[in-house]
């Protein structure tokens, strides 16, 4: 055989596509149990001195952002000015959910950096966040009219989440009249983002 | 025997003797009054991946989440619950990936029987190239070499 010669070599560019490949992709963010199900049953007591929690039944009715946080958790400042920001444009209200914080240190954050949260909920055992398999903080659901959980994102949220991955996720299930059994994200969804580099696992308290 | 061995096997006793005792973060309190339970408990805990530092057993590890996780499969099993409830419990939050030891299903097929089908594939491979290399049957002694093999053997 004359071409035998070009076996290893397909070999080898088979292997290098496959490990180049494997390169690209996020083995750090687990796939989420949650998606296409219900909000998982819940009902948190509110933040200090503040006057509503947050309970799943608030949940329904309306596509929002469900976004677990903690003043312990630097990727959470990352994220926080963007929050803000789509908070005060009135693009999609965000639920908070106050992951494992003290009370006065989750007070004394939101009163320096603002508060974004239309309604906000205290996880002080971090129950609820088990419930949601919350395994590193930021982690941030967007929930359905059906208040059914459609994508986790993991990790601070960049301005190219949003715009790429998130806003359009948002307007697909404003736009479908019924509720979307599964809707096909956008190819952002599933890309390495370099933005914020922090490994989700650094961002977990230990 | 050299003093040099000797010294060599005492440092290496010393080294086995001193050795730490495996990790273990189960923090005391942390830990049920019944024995039944708690072995049960460590059972569970052993297989179950930490999802924080993701090479850990939820036991070995200090992270909160490990520690919360424990303090669960405690919870559970107080309540009644067998083994495999409280492992489907948290597989049903975290996913397969919690689980230590994979479970054998279709889209794990390739990661249980991979290696012994590559084994498989080399070994043939292996054999296939002794095969071929196996040199032709040698040929018989002539007349000449055997009177001299005999002489050579007759010397003794």
């Amino acid at each position: 055989m004359r071409f035998k010669f070009i076996i290893p070599l397909l070999l080898f560019t088979g292997v290098v596509t496959a490990l180049g490949v494997g390169l690209t992709l996020k083995p750090g963010d687990l796939p989420s149990m949650m998606i296409n199900k219900e909000v998982p049953e819940f009902d948190l007591p509110p933040l200090l001195d503040r006057e509503r929690g947050l309970a799943s039944s608030d949940l329904a009715g309306e596509v929002r952002l469900v976004n677990f946080f903690a003043s312990w958790c630097i990727a959470c400042r990352a994220e926080h000015p963007l929050l803000n920001r789509i908070n005060k444009q009135g693009i999609v209200p965000v639920y908070g959910i106050n992951y494992k914080d003290k009370p006065e240190d989750a007070k004394a954050w939101l009163d320096r950096l603002g508060d974004p949260y239309s309604r906000s909920g205290a996880d002080v055992p971090g129950r609820v966040g088990i419930d949601w398999g919350v395994y590193g903080l930021p982690e941030t659901f967007i929930v359905d009219r059906e208040s059914r959980i459609v994508y986790r994102h993991i990790g601070a949220i960049s301005a190219a989440d949003l715009d790429d991955c998130i806003l359009p996720v948002i307007e697909t299930l404003r736009a479908s009249a019924l509720a979307a059994t599964s809707i096909s994200l956008p190819s952002f969804c599933q890309r390495t983002n370099r933005q914020f580099d922090l490994k989700s696992n650094l961002q977990t308290k230990s | 025997m050299r003093p040099q061995l000797i010294a060599t096997i005492v440092v290496a006793a010393a080294l086995l003797v001193m050795s730490p005792p495996p990790a273990q973060a189960i923090l005391a309190g942390e830990a049920l009054d019944d024995p039944v339970l708690e072995a049960r408990a460590r059972d569970i805990g052993k297989g179950l991946r930490c999802l924080v530092c993701q090479n850990q057993s939820i036991d070995d590890s200090n992270a909160t989440l490990a520690k919360d996780l424990r303090r669960l499969v405690r919870e559970r099993l107080v309540a009644g619950d067998s083994n495999q409830a409280v492992e489907d419990y948290i597989v049903e939050r975290y996913g397969d990936y919690v689980l230590l030891k994979p479970p054998f299903k279709p889209i794990t097929y390739a990661l249980w029987l991979g290696p012994g089908l590559m084994l498989l594939i080399a070994g043939t491979g292996v054999v296939l190239f002794l095969r071929r290399q196996r040199p032709a049957a040698e040929a018989p002694l002539d007349d000449d070499e055997r009177r001299r093999l005999d002489s050579l053997l007759d010397d003794d």
